[in-house]
């Protein structure tokens, strides 16, 4: 049974920038706790030597030139999904 | 006018080819069946039917010029909302997207359009994919065709019920742990998922990149191999893409296949009358064992929300997509628009995969999985040197009911039988094989075959359904 605490999880969403009620955080944490509880019966397998895989394609080093295309997209058009915009840029709030 | 109900491509294409009917009218008999029937089954997300409308009269010009068509000129067809539509909405069922006009289309979109198909609606699905019933969508919950009570699976359960209602002739999915063939199996129709890299993942909403399959859903595995055909082949938009000699599935017809099967689901209904079958048929059945399933499917729920965590970061608020008017700084754009717009589930993977990536949990998690992975692949491996295809029911119950499986961890576990193949990028497919005796809902079977094999996965789903009547059944689902 693994078990993550409150704080743990308050970590974990902060790193992925998720923010959570406090009435949640409880909650929450034991949801993940019962995901990673599923997913426990892998700490008994012997996988000692084992080469990970990370993508099953049997590609190796696929290139292409290296030079500028274009995407007959125009500028507008992509800025149309923008939730903010001015004068042709993305418009973000203050950082700090 | 000849009758238009669930007419498969071919028939299709000769109706129109003939003159018998028109395109303007095939299409509008879909639009007028969505109108009637989706009230109930909740399945289109965004309908298209002005410019199917508009296409299909374009189709009518040439008919009627005289000019020869492709086999899929004029077919009408849906999509699940996580391919990317030039001018359309498409919102991966999730709040956040909600207003997402895509700027351009996925290449499985646009090499339909070349080929004269016609997108008639995007349909719904899990939020992101992220499901196994169609109920995490943040708009709607789509019902199974055959008994409004039950879920269509998921998460391409839209497209699998709007095939399944013949609202249109196909419709593409998207299969990350089985989110093709399990819905396929709940609504009776037949779903593949490829080979890893045989359909470009380009301009399609990214879940698990290296895992994602994009594949026909359709009421016959001949259907689903024409759309196969069209879609396949390397992009050089997407770097993961292979080329394949798609020869022609028939030509294997004749060859004496060695098929496996496994002990443990030898009396399952979808399998025992097939496995006689098969051997009537001349195919060698070989007992086989299976890669763990239990293994596969914990490797599984490590590694894609691992990657969920990583390519669902995109969604900040900034670039595209909904943004929270609470914000009060750039960090704040990123938590109150995450907390506010990703739906429960989505955030239970991107917190899990965040966890299992997290400073000291990589090796115990991450790494380990990808272990696993390996060894999953290997097992399938071994598994393959006695046998050419493996058959294994493909879900092992028929679908639920809405809302039975509230807990999510229950949830994840119809998957146990479908994950293996995404973990080794195998083509599968799966196949209407039975009727549940109790609920009368339909039952299926899963052909699973080596890497690169998709066009012998699809020979013997085409032998099947030569045999067998219960992809027909589908046709009175709906009354």
């Amino acid at each position: 049974m693994t078990k993550i605490s409150n704080e743990e999880i308050v970590h974990v969403a902060e790193l992925a920038r998720i923010e959570l009620a406090t009435s949640d955080i409880e909650t929450v944490a034991g949801e993940v706790s019962s995901i990673l509880t599923f997913v426990e019966s892998l700490q008994a397998v012997d996988t000692k030597g084992v080469t990970p895989t990370s993508q099953v394609t049997k590609l190796t080093d696929v290139w292409r030139e290296d030079d500028v295309k274009d995407c007959d997209i125009s500028r507008d058009e992509l800025l149309a999904n923008t939730p903010q915009s001015q004068d042709g840029y993305v418009k973000v709030r203050k950082v700090l | 006018m000849a009758d238009l109900a669930y007419l498969s491509i071919t028939e299709a294409h000769q109706l129109l080819q003939d003159g018998k009917v028109s395109c303007v009218e095939l299409t509008q008999y879909y639009i007028d069946r969505i109108k009637k029937f989706d009230a109930t089954i909740l399945s289109v997300l965004t309908l298209c039917d002005e410019s199917a409308l508009q296409a299909a009269a374009a189709v009518d010009k040439k008919i009627h010029n005289g000019e020869e068509i492709g086999i899929l000129e004029g077919i009408p067809y849906t999509a699940k909302d996580m391919f990317l539509t030039q001018g359309i909405r498409t919102t991966a069922a999730s709040k956040i997207l909600d207003n997402f006009t895509a700027p351009y289309s996925a290449t499985a979109i646009n090499k339909l359009d070349q080929a004269g198909a016609i997108l008639i609606a995007k349909v719904n699905q899990d939020e992101f994919a992220h499901g196994g019933s169609t109920e995490n969508s943040a708009f709607q919950k789509t019902t199974n065709p055959w008994n409004s009570d039950y879920v269509p699976g998921g998460s391409s359960g839209g497209s699998a019920a709007a095939v399944a209602a013949d609202f249109g002739i196909f419709s593409l999915g998207t299969d990350t742990g089985g989110s093709i063939r399990q819905p396929a199996v709940y609504c009776g129709v037949t779903g593949f998922k490829p080979t890893y890299g045989l359909v470009s993942r380009y301009g399609v909403v990214a879940m698990a990149s290296s895992f994602d399959c994009i594949g026909p859903i359709a009421r016959s595995a001949e259907d689903t191999a024409i759309v196969l055909g069209a879609i396949a082949g390397r992009d050089k938009m997407d770097s993961t893409t292979i080329d394949l000699d798609m020869n022609d599935a028939s030509d294997n017809n004749d060859d004496e296949l060695r098929i496996g099967t496994a002990q443990e689901y030898s009396n399952h209904p979808a399998v025992q009358d097939t496995v006689k079958m098969l051997a009537e048929a001349g195919h060698k059945i070989v007992d086989v064992d299976l890669p763990d399933g239990e293994m596969a499917l914990a490797a599984y729920y490590v590694l894609v929300p691992s990657e969920i965590s990583s390519n669902l970061e995109r969604y900040d608020g900034i670039r595209y997509g909904e943004s929270s008017k609470q914000a009060k700084d750039l960090r704040e754009t990123y938590m109150k628009t995450r907390a506010e717009f990703l739906g429960p589930e989505v955030k239970r993977r991107i917190l899990t995969g965040t966890y299992a990536l997290s400073a000291g949990y990589y090796d115990a998690y991450y790494k380990k999985a990808m272990q696993i992975r390996t060894l999953i692949a290997q097992q399938f491996d071994k598994t393959f040197e006695t046998c050419d295809l493996i058959v294994t029911p493909t879900t092992i119950q028929p679908a639920f009911k809405l809302g039975a499986k509230s807990d999510p961890i229950e949830m994840y576990k119809t998957d146990i039988l479908t994950v293996s193949a995404n973990l080794a990028g195998l083509p599968a497919v799966s196949v209407p094989a039975g009727v549940d005796s109790e609920t009368g809902l339909p039952i299926g079977l899963q052909i699973v075959g080596k890497l690169g094999q998709d066009a012998q996965v699809l020979a013997l789903a085409v032998e099947f359904q030569a045999q067998t009547n219960w992809h027909n059944k589908v046709k009175g689902c709906l009354v």
